[in-house]
Parts: C-alpha cells; structure tokens; sequence
C-alpha cells in the first residue's frame, strides 16, 4: 500500500489482495471505513443509518471465512447501500417521512448475493424520496453535500451512494438507476457508476419506483471495481419475472483486452448546444485518448432523442403512482389511523391522510401527474401513446447499435449545480435526464466514467451498450482509466 | 393545457392524497407546466406501431408455487410495521358501510 494512503481509500483489487495476503483484515478496513464515516459525514450527509455493530460483526464473521480458507474478491469488503433497498433487520427508509421507521423483514436479492459473497454492510445511503430526482435534495432528511465542493448538489437519485464513494466513506456502493440514478451521480461526484441492463440484476427487494426501468447496480473507484461487483449480482432471480436468464459473464476476461478494432457511435443529438464549454472540452479529450488507443469513432443518429424526457416523465409517474398505491397507512409505515386529532371517519380519510402527510412534495407530484395520464379518458393520448414512443427510442438505439460495438455521449450537460439552485422548479430539474433517459427506457446498459473537470467539479462520459454486453463498456472504460489518471483524484475534505 | 381546479382536486381524490389549499394550487400550475412540456409527444407518427411495457421480450415465467415458512421473529417483526393489530391480524376500518 503506498505510503500515507489509508485503508478505506483502497480500491476493491488492492484490498482484496491485501486481505488474501493476510496484509489486513476485514475487522480493520471495516474499522478505517467507519472511522472515515465519522470523520467527514457531518459535513457530507451521505449516510442515512450506522449500523456498526453489526457491520463490525459481519467483518469478523469474513475473517473466519478466510481464515478456514475460503476466497472471493468482496469477502470482507465493506459497503454501503442505497436506501431503497432493502436490508434485514437494518432501517430502510426510501428518504421518506412515510417509511422513517420500517425495518425490512427479508434482503433484497443483491443485499442477498452480497452477504453470500461476504461483503460487509456498514450502512444506508441518502436519495432523493422514493429515487424520485436528480440531485437528493427532494430527501425528507435534507441533501447531501457533493464531497468536491459542499456547496454543490451530488446528483441523484444514489447522492448519498456516489458522494460516500468518492469520499472514501466505503469501498463501493449499491445505487439503483430509473433514469439515470446511479450515471447522474456518479458522474457529478468523478467515480464510475453502472446501470446494468435491465433485467441482468434483480429487482427483488428494491422499493419499487418504474418497475419497467429500475435496475439496481454497482458505484465504485474504478471501472474493475464495478465489474467485480456486477460478476456477483449479475444472476437470474426467480422472485424477480423480468430477471433475464443470461449466459455465465466473463468480465474479467474482457476488460483484460485492448481497443483496437473497435468502433464507437457518437450520436449526434447528444453533441448539442447548450453543453457546456467544459463538459465538452473533456468529452472531446476523451474521444482523442480513445482514437490513441485504437478505438475509431463514426456519427450516428438517433432523432428521437428529444422524446426521451416527455415519454420518462409520462412513463415514470405512471408507474409510480401505481407502486406507490401501496402505502396505505396500514400495513407498514406512518400512518394517521391513531392521531385523534384527524377526524378519521372511514378507511379512504386513512388512506388520504396518511399519505398526504407522509409523501414528500415530488412523491406528490409524480403521483398526480401519473394518476392523471392513467385516467379515464387520458390513457391513450398520454399513456400508450408514450409508450408507442418508448418503441421508436428502442429500436432506434438498437439499430445504431448493430453498426457500432458502443454509443459514447455525455452524461449532463453541465457539472454539479448548486443546492437549491434549481429546485423551485420541477420541470427544469426533470431536464436534466435529457443524456441518460434513453438507455433506461430502451433497457440498455450503460456506465459512466470519469473524464475530468470543469472549474475544478468532475465530469463524466457514457457509454452505451448492446442489451447484456456490459463487458465492452468494461473493457473500453478499464482501457482509458488505465490510460488516464482521473479516478485517482481525490476531493480534500 | 391548464388543469383547472375541480380536474386537480378529482385527481388527488383518485390517487388518495390529502392536500392543503397551497398544494392544490402549486401542483396545480407545476402539473399544467410538465403536461405543456410533455404535449410535444402528439407530434410523433406512431401509426403501426406497438407500444412497450417492458423490453426483455420475456413473457409468461412462472416459478413453483411453494409456501416459504418465516419463523415466528420474522412474522412479528413484519406485523409489527402494522399501526392497529388484534389476535396477530392487523385491524382495518370497515368497508362496508
């Protein structure tokens, strides 16, 4: 380990080595990431719920595991999740004033394939309520604070998971991404966030926003990071109908090979006006080191691109005032059934009323807004006809994708913009899809990398790939973070 | 398009939320602005072409129908989510009127 660098800045290769070469042990990195935690999270509000007893518990329970021989890249590598998905025993919240108190009775299905590979929960992460946003600030606990400059947003919805990563708080976390949810932050805190394909990791245990785009997936230091972490969710789930049944992956295998030979759509739609000056000196840059190292590149079209915000956010609501029709007040959750000062006189004032003081204002909003276009009379001119488009979007995206192994494009147009800048209005803030909407709503997957800074904030690139082909995105991603030294830079806390 | 007060108040009684008088007005105009924003949708030629709910192409999988035993911790620690229980059920005002 290089000199002055402390355990929780190590990426998952280093420390997995250094665990297997009995160099350290799970108790001590758990130890240095909680420390960390302590240290610089008053200021950076990533984490939701501690839990160090038992996070400390599950490290020592990896050391024995070791100890009697057994091996695995994430056994004794401490996490943290995003809260919105559910972990057994440990406060699971969505950032909303309707689940403050709910303690998940079973594992989501990654929690699950992650305690099975000896990982080491440390804790939860903050989101915007219910994923609904880009920036965490719509949490019913307040934003968290990008570590690059506290006064900026972390993206969103996964903030807290990117903000805690890039602040060493852990050596990975879990994000989930609907449009955009885990790239946005990713890219807006300088560290590598994946969106798998949708349906290659199980939906079983999320808290279900769009049930046709979530798909959980890894935030990491490095782009090999990611891959290990995807080798272990990457699995068909019963619980989960849309789980794809998928050929064994090969990541590390891939990421092993060069670019040469390969080629690389730019659409021309994602290269418009209004990006920034910045963002598009890096993106550019990046495309040049790319070209060095064997990649070639060719313009391609995809003119439907503009549709991807108003087909989301017809699609998005939709779905989720459908999920979200289950907090009713009286299974689980707050609840306005006992307050005697709220004049219940019948089950719907229970409904109602629990849910108009618990959801948040965009919970509200999406639920509104999905409830109108799924009502009688509207369905068809805003409902099937988004979904019709959603069809365009997809075979768009395909059909460039036979002629290319990956499309490459920004992930925002700008980078991280200050708290409470844009939040007054929603609309605005629902623009800043506009890059990531498309692979969501086509299924695709697609990973964001590290690829510089504008005014000192990171920058982030997205490459997109052909449905269960996460592996070219690895290879290409791995090749330039080997080539460049982004990921190795750090914010100072 | 302008939602029109009775259309906001008709919405929130369909998705069960209580709102204030401030909120029917915010959400009101804020909901009008996405719908204007969103109208641009009409545009597209969509003629033959079918609509997608989801895109794995994957239809009809089933998995065996097997009940899974929670100890009882599990099932008090579920039920206890609950804010009305009575004999290990949880308590619901009436339905039927």
């Amino acid at each position: 380990m290089p000199k002055g660098q402390e355990l929780n800045e190590l990426t998952i290769k280093e420390a997995s080595k250094m665990l297997e070469n009995k160099k350290i042990t799970s108790v001590e990195l758990t130890k240095a990431c909680l420390a960390r935690i302590k240290e610089v999270d008053e200021k950076v509000k990533a984490c939701l719920t501690v839990c160090e007893k038992e996070a400390l518990l599950e490290a020592k329970k990896a050391d024995e595991r070791r100890a009697k021989g057994e091996k695995g890249e994430l056994l004794g590598i401490p996490y943290l999740a995003k809260d919105n998905i559910l972990t057994k025993g440990v406060r699971t919240t969505a950032s909303s004033k309707i689940l403050e108190n709910y303690i998940a009775p079973f594992d989501a299905t990654v929690i699950k394939r992650l305690r099975e590979a000896g990982a080491v929960l440390l804790g939860k992460t903050n989101l915007d309520e219910f994923a609904h946003g880009a920036s965490t600030e719509n949490s019913a606990f307040g934003p968290t604070h990008n570590p690059w400059d506290l006064t900026r947003v972390p993206g969103g919805s996964s903030g807290g998971s990117a903000a805690a990563v890039a602040a060493d708080m852990c050596l990975f976390a879990l994000g989930t991404d609907t449009g955009g949810s885990i790239r946005c932050p990713a890219s807006f805190c300088g560290i590598t966030g994946l969106k798998p394909t949708y349906g290659r990791s199980s939906r079983f245990g999320l808290i279900a926003m769009t049930s046709s785009t979530d798909v959980p997936g890894p935030i990491a230091k490095t782009v090999e990071d990611a891959s290990i972490i995807a080798k272990v969710l990457d699995r068909q789930d019963k619980y989960d109908a849309t789980s794809a049944p998928v050929e064994k992956n090969t990541y590390e295998k891939e990421i092993t090979k060069d670019l040469q030979g390969l080629k690389i759509g730019l659409p021309k739609e994602y290269f418009i006006s209004g990006i920034e000056k910045g963002v598009e000196d890096a993106i550019q840059k990046a495309i040049e080191k790319l070209k060095e190292l064997g990649a070639e590149f060719i313009e391609v079209s995809l003119p439907h691109t503009k549709y991807g915000i108003p087909v989301y956010y017809i699609i998005t609501p939709s779905e989720v005032s459908s999920n979200l029709a289950r907090f009713d007040g009286i299974k689980y959750g707050y609840s306005e059934s006992k307050n005697p000062e709220a004049h219940m006189h019948s089950l719907y004032d229970i409904y109602a009323k629990s849910r108009g003081k618990g959801f948040g204002p965009e919970a509200k909003r999406r639920i509104m807004l999905g409830t109108y276009a799924l009502s009688a009379g509207y369905y068809d001119a805003y409902y099937l006809q988004a979904q019709k488009v959603r069809t365009k979007i997809k075979e768009e995206m395909d059909k460039a994708l036979e002629k290319v192994d990956c499309l490459l494009t920004p992930i925002s147009p700008h980078v991280a913009f200050k708290i409470g800048e844009q939040s007054a209005d929603p609309l605005k803030m629902y623009l800043e899809d506009i890059f990531v909407t498309g692979a969501s709503l086509a299924g695709l997957p697609a990973i964001s990398v590290p690829c510089g800074f504008d005014n000192g904030m990171p920058v982030g690139m997205q490459l997109i790939g052909k449905r269960f082909d996460e592996g070219i995105l690895f290879r290409i991603g791995h090749n330039y973070g080997q080539a460049t030294n982004w990921r190795k830079m750090k914010p100072k806390l | 398009m302008k939602l029109i007060r009775k259309e906001i108040e008709h919405i929130a009684k369909l998705a069960r939320l209580d709102l204030t008088e401030d909120e029917l007005e915010k959400y009101g105009s804020q909901l009008s602005n996405v719908l204007n924003y969103i109208d641009q949708l009409k545009e597209v030629d969509v003629a033959g072409v079918e609509p997608t709910a989801q895109i794995t192409g994957l239809e009809n999988i089933f998995r065996d129908d097997v009940v899974e035993n929670w100890d009882a911790k599990e099932i008090d620690a579920a039920l206890k989510q609950a804010p009305e229980l009575e004999d290990g059920q949880i308590k619901v005002k009436r339905v039927l009127e």
